[in-house]
């Protein structure tokens, strides 16, 4: 109990990834669900830097580094198509994204 | 003991922001809690001895990352509370499937791994952000070209596709003008 091992880490990885699962699932507005892409990406990163520690690997850390570039240049994107498209629609909610719908 | 005393704390606290996140139904709770889980995150790194990792976290994420998407909602009706989607059964226990297979894969992942060799070990006698820099430049180089070559790209796409009409400054102009363009808006 008093000492942490990976499996420690692994399981807090766990609980934030499905807690960011199930925000992705029940969110309707968009802007939340890139929320919860944040939490799921975050919880992924936590795991790899606990693997990487207990390992003695850098590669975790390294991948970790990709994937907070990956998230940023995301949220970059993101937000800029969601701007255009409220600018256009005036919602940003899911339901309302049927114009693609064949 | 401090440790485990600091991971406890810690992962509580991120669980119970990261829940707020997401269960909330007004999209500044949501925020706030995301940047406040953010911080807490980094304190695993600190605490895993990745400190470079620690303040690439609170910089980004916290910093960066939060702050486009404070920007990004005042384009947005932040007041109005939300609707959530109504969630059917099939979904519920897609869900609940999935994250159990995720916690078994997850949890016996070490098992799996414990043959495995360090690629590139750690030398504990040279500090974190050195050792960082030595794997970075050395053996991935060519992935960290390609990040800030996507991390450009995605900039200038950011700023093409939010900043139409940026050059067309509302402050300088009289009233009149500002009530000819609008007209000319809702005629167009």
């Amino acid at each position: 109990m008093m000492e942490i091992t990976l499996t420690h880490y692994l399981v807090l990885s766990t609980v934030l990834f499905s807690i960011g699962l199930i925000g992705v699932m029940r969110r309707k507005n968009l802007l939340m669900l890139f929320f919860a892409t944040e939490i799921l990406l975050n919880s992924v990163n936590i795991a790899f830097v606990a693997i990487s520690h207990y390992h003695g690997d850098f590669t975790g850390q390294m991948f970790a580094f990709f994937i907070i570039a990956i998230a940023a240049s995301e949220v970059a994107v993101g937000l800029g198509l969601l701007v255009l498209w409220f600018k256009q629609y005036n919602t940003i909610d899911l339901e309302k994204m049927t114009e693609m719908k064949g | 003991m401090f440790e485990a005393i600091a991971f406890y704390m810690f992962s509580f606290l991120t669980i119970a922001m990261f829940y707020i996140t997401v269960t909330t139904k007004h999209s500044l709770y949501a925020l706030s809690a995301l940047a406040a889980g953010m911080i807490f995150i980094s304190a695993f790194f600190f605490i895993l001895g990745a400190d470079f990792m620690g303040v690439v976290q609170i910089i980004v994420y916290s910093g960066a990352v939060m702050a486009l998407y404070a920007f990004g909602m005042m384009f947005f009706d932040t007041t109005r509370e939300l609707h959530e989607k109504r969630v059917n059964s099939n979904l519920v226990f897609g869900l609940s499937g999935a994250i159990a297979l995720l916690v078994v894969i997850m949890v016996s992942a070490p098992i799996v791994g414990d043959n495995l060799v360090a690629q590139s070990p750690i030398d504990p006698s040279i500090g974190n952000s050195q050792a960082v820099g030595i794997v970075l430049f050395t053996k991935y180089l060519v992935p960290f070209e390609v990040a800030a070559v996507m991390l450009l790209v995605a900039m200038i796409a950011g700023i093409v596709l939010a900043g139409k009409d940026m050059d067309y400054s509302f402050s300088d102009k009289s009233e009149e003008e500002l009530d000819a363009k609008l007209e000319t808006e809702v005629v167009s």
